[in-house]
């Protein structure tokens, strides 16, 4: 049976405003598959986003939704996870929103573990501005503002994430559609601050600076890197140069902040 | 029953002034010369049920309280001059996506770190001009430590009715002053809640102004979904280009405020039935303002103050009327001429308008407004 995407569709908001070959539509259809799979509820569920391509996507979902300013999202989130714990608050954003002009908010949004998912859909590039290097774009790439290739290093997300305190961090890409949902699914059932970042592809305005000639060579692109953790554990140093992992890469138990607020309150009251 | 009475600093009066208006939700970052407020709130919000977060900047602070009041709660923030100007992009997001909360500012000097113990009057243009594009704005800016207390509950009551950010701007003398306090019975003053929603989720549109100009605003997780964001938009809450829906939205946010001016505006009259010189004066420099104008009468100058309360919307109504009648207004204020932009604007040429500029730090005293007074002829 098909699954029903219009569900969670609002009515009349599609056509979306990605690309044609842009991989979004593949993680939206995979946070879809994973609210239905934990059978959300949309009056309870706030998808909170900032600026740029991906953070368009909550527009399109039935929900309570939070379309914010350039960075800026996991702090709106803390507000409304904060106001209203009982709500599952789900964050949606690219790589320069998220690390660049967001990545104060995004680190210490993990440092508090706060009971959110994060979902960083990583195209290594600015894609809404035309597409200027991001914090994520590798070494020596070409972007409109590295027109003889990028001299920074880039951003591991993932590692960012671990190092800043998130307590559950996954990789996919949007090549490995059937694993989103898994990844999203787990992400908001653990509880505390959760991170899944999705490799995808801007052909538009990174590929076709780079030299991928076709959307399918930068989806076999994803392919070829993505190395699942397990897989890694049986591989060499060597066999992982330039590999990817992707998967559940971190997970622990650790106090959540709402509840550990909740505890706030119980010691001012009592103290009254 | 007596009253309750407290010696209070400014500060303090602003964290119990929120309390009493309702305030259940405060984010902040840490800032001379306003931080007593956030530390009673981290006190005093949690005994109640509140909730008080300290966010990693002054812009995630205005996110966060953004973010609370979708989901319901009577949020504030305190800053100074360096973190207004940081939080300027998030206020014009809360104008343009009409979500109260209450951002109180202690004027010290400035530009940049300034003098953080210094007093200032110099935030007064940034409560209005602050974040890019048109947009309303209230600005209260009280003169002593129990207008304070009551400003807030007022700035409350103002960003709920108009569903708008509204700053509270007390200058740093006004913020670490101490004075009684005499604290009003629950129900003595009005609170003001937001309009909510009467019709079903299904039907609810977050800017429908089928019911005047100011949209019925429902809050996250209470049962209702709809779309919130910075972009212009339509009433159903989604981005819009439409060139007629933009204007129309954009001109019904302004007109919000503009048309309401008379519930907004307060301000107060001292001795201005004959008054040849008026000093208009806000904060504590319409302390020394009043000092100086006792002094002139008992001179025999018919001299008067016109204190500001409200500095946006502008006393445009009440300036204009003066002008007509006066010989000169003397504008004392801590900053290079902020004020006095505003008064020459409303005298319109009727009457002159000599300011009194002080932005190092030191009130300005009575003998400098009385000597000004002097001046007009």
């Amino acid at each position: 049976m098909a699954f029903d995407y219009d569900k969670w569709i609002r009515p009349g908001k599609l056509p979306h405003i990605w690309c044609p070959g842009c991989g979004h539509g593949i993680v939206m259809k995979g946070l879809i598959r994973a609210f239905e799979t934990l059978q959300l509820k949309k009056e309870n569920t706030a998808l909170v986003s900032g600026i740029g391509c991906a953070s368009r996507l909550p527009g399109y979902i039935d929900c309570c939704t939070l379309h914010t300013a350039h960075g800026r999202a996991a702090a709106f989130a803390t507000g409304v996870k904060m106001a209203k714990p009982e709500m599952d608050v789900i964050l949606v954003g690219g790589d320069g929103d998220g690390t660049a002009i967001g990545g104060n908010h995004f680190i210490h949004a993990c440092r508090r573990n706060i009971n959110m998912t994060y979902i960083i859909i990583n195209n290594y590039i600015y894609g809404m501005t035309g597409g200027q290097f991001s914090p994520c774009t590798p070494t020596g790439h070409k972007a409109s503002t590295t027109p003889y290739g990028n001299p920074d290093p880039g951003f591991d997300i993932a590692k960012l994430a671990i190092g800043a305190g998130a307590t559950f961090v996954a990789r996919g890409t949007a090549y490995h559609a059937n694993q989103i949902d898994k990844l999203i699914v787990e992400a908001i059932q653990h509880k505390g601050f959760s991170v899944v970042e999705i490799l995808d592809d801007c052909p538009t305005t990174y590929g076709r600076r780079n030299k991928y000639k076709s959307v399918i060579e930068m989806m076999n692109r994803l392919k070829e890197v993505a190395v699942p953790v397990k897989a890694a554990e049986k591989m060499s140093a060597e066999q992982l140069e330039g590999k990817v992992l992707t998967g559940i890469l971190y997970k622990e138990v650790k106090p959540d902040y709402t509840s550990e607020y909740a505890k706030v309150i119980e010691r001012a009251q009592a103290a009254k | 029953m007596s009253k309750k009475v407290a010696f209070l600093q400014g500060n303090e009066a602003a964290a119990q002034g929120a309390l009493y208006a309702g305030c259940n939700f405060f984010g902040g970052y840490p800032i001379t010369p306003s931080t007593e407020v956030a530390e009673v709130m981290s006190i005093e919000l949690p005994k109640i049920g509140g909730k008080f977060i300290q966010m990693e900047d002054e812009i995630g602070a205005m996110a966060v309280v953004l973010g609370a009041s979708l989901a319901g709660a009577k949020a504030l923030t305190s800053t100074s001059g360096p973190g207004l100007s940081l939080k300027q992009e998030l206020i014009g997001y809360g104008c343009i996506a009409e979500i109260p909360c209450v951002v109180y500012n202690v004027m010290r000097g400035g530009p940049s770190t300034g003098m953080p113990t210094g007093p200032s009057q110099s935030d007064v243009m940034s409560a209005k001009w602050g974040t890019h594009g048109d947009h309303p704005a209230i600005c209260l800016t009280p003169a002593s430590v129990q207008e304070t207390y009551e400003e807030v509950i007022r700035a409350f009551n103002l960003s709920e009715k108009y569903r708008t950010p509204v700053f509270v701007m007390p200058d740093e003398i006004v913020a670490h002053m101490r004075e009684r306090v005499v604290f009003p019975e629950k129900g003595e003053i009005e609170v003001l809640e937001r309009i909510s929603p009467t019709v079903t989720p299904d039907a609810y549109k977050p800017y429908d102004t089928s019911c005047g100009d100011v949209p019925p605003l429902a809050a996250f997780g209470s049962g209702y979904k709809f779309h919130v964001t910075g972009l212009n938009k339509a009433q159903d809450g989604f981005p819009t280009t439409k060139a007629e829906l933009v204007q129309a939205e954009e001109e019904r946010q302004v007109r919000k405020v503009d048309a309401n001016v008379d519930d907004i505006v307060h301000f107060e009259e001292y001795l201005l039935d004959d008054a040849d010189v008026v000093v208009v004066a806000y904060g504590s420099t319409s302390r020394s303002a009043r000092f100086a104008v006792n002094i002139a009468r008992e001179q025999g100058i018919k001299a008067g103050l016109f204190r500001i309360k409200t500095f946006w919307p502008f006393p445009d109504k009440q300036i204009k009327a003066l002008a007509g009648k006066v010989k000169g207004f003397i504008v004392p204020e801590m900053n290079l001429g902020m004020c006095s932009l505003e008064v020459e604007r409303n005298a319109q040429g009727k009457a002159p308008v000599l300011g009194i500029f002080r932005v190092d730090g030191e009130p300005i005293n009575p003998d400098q407004i009385l000597a000004k007074i002097k001046e007009v002829k």
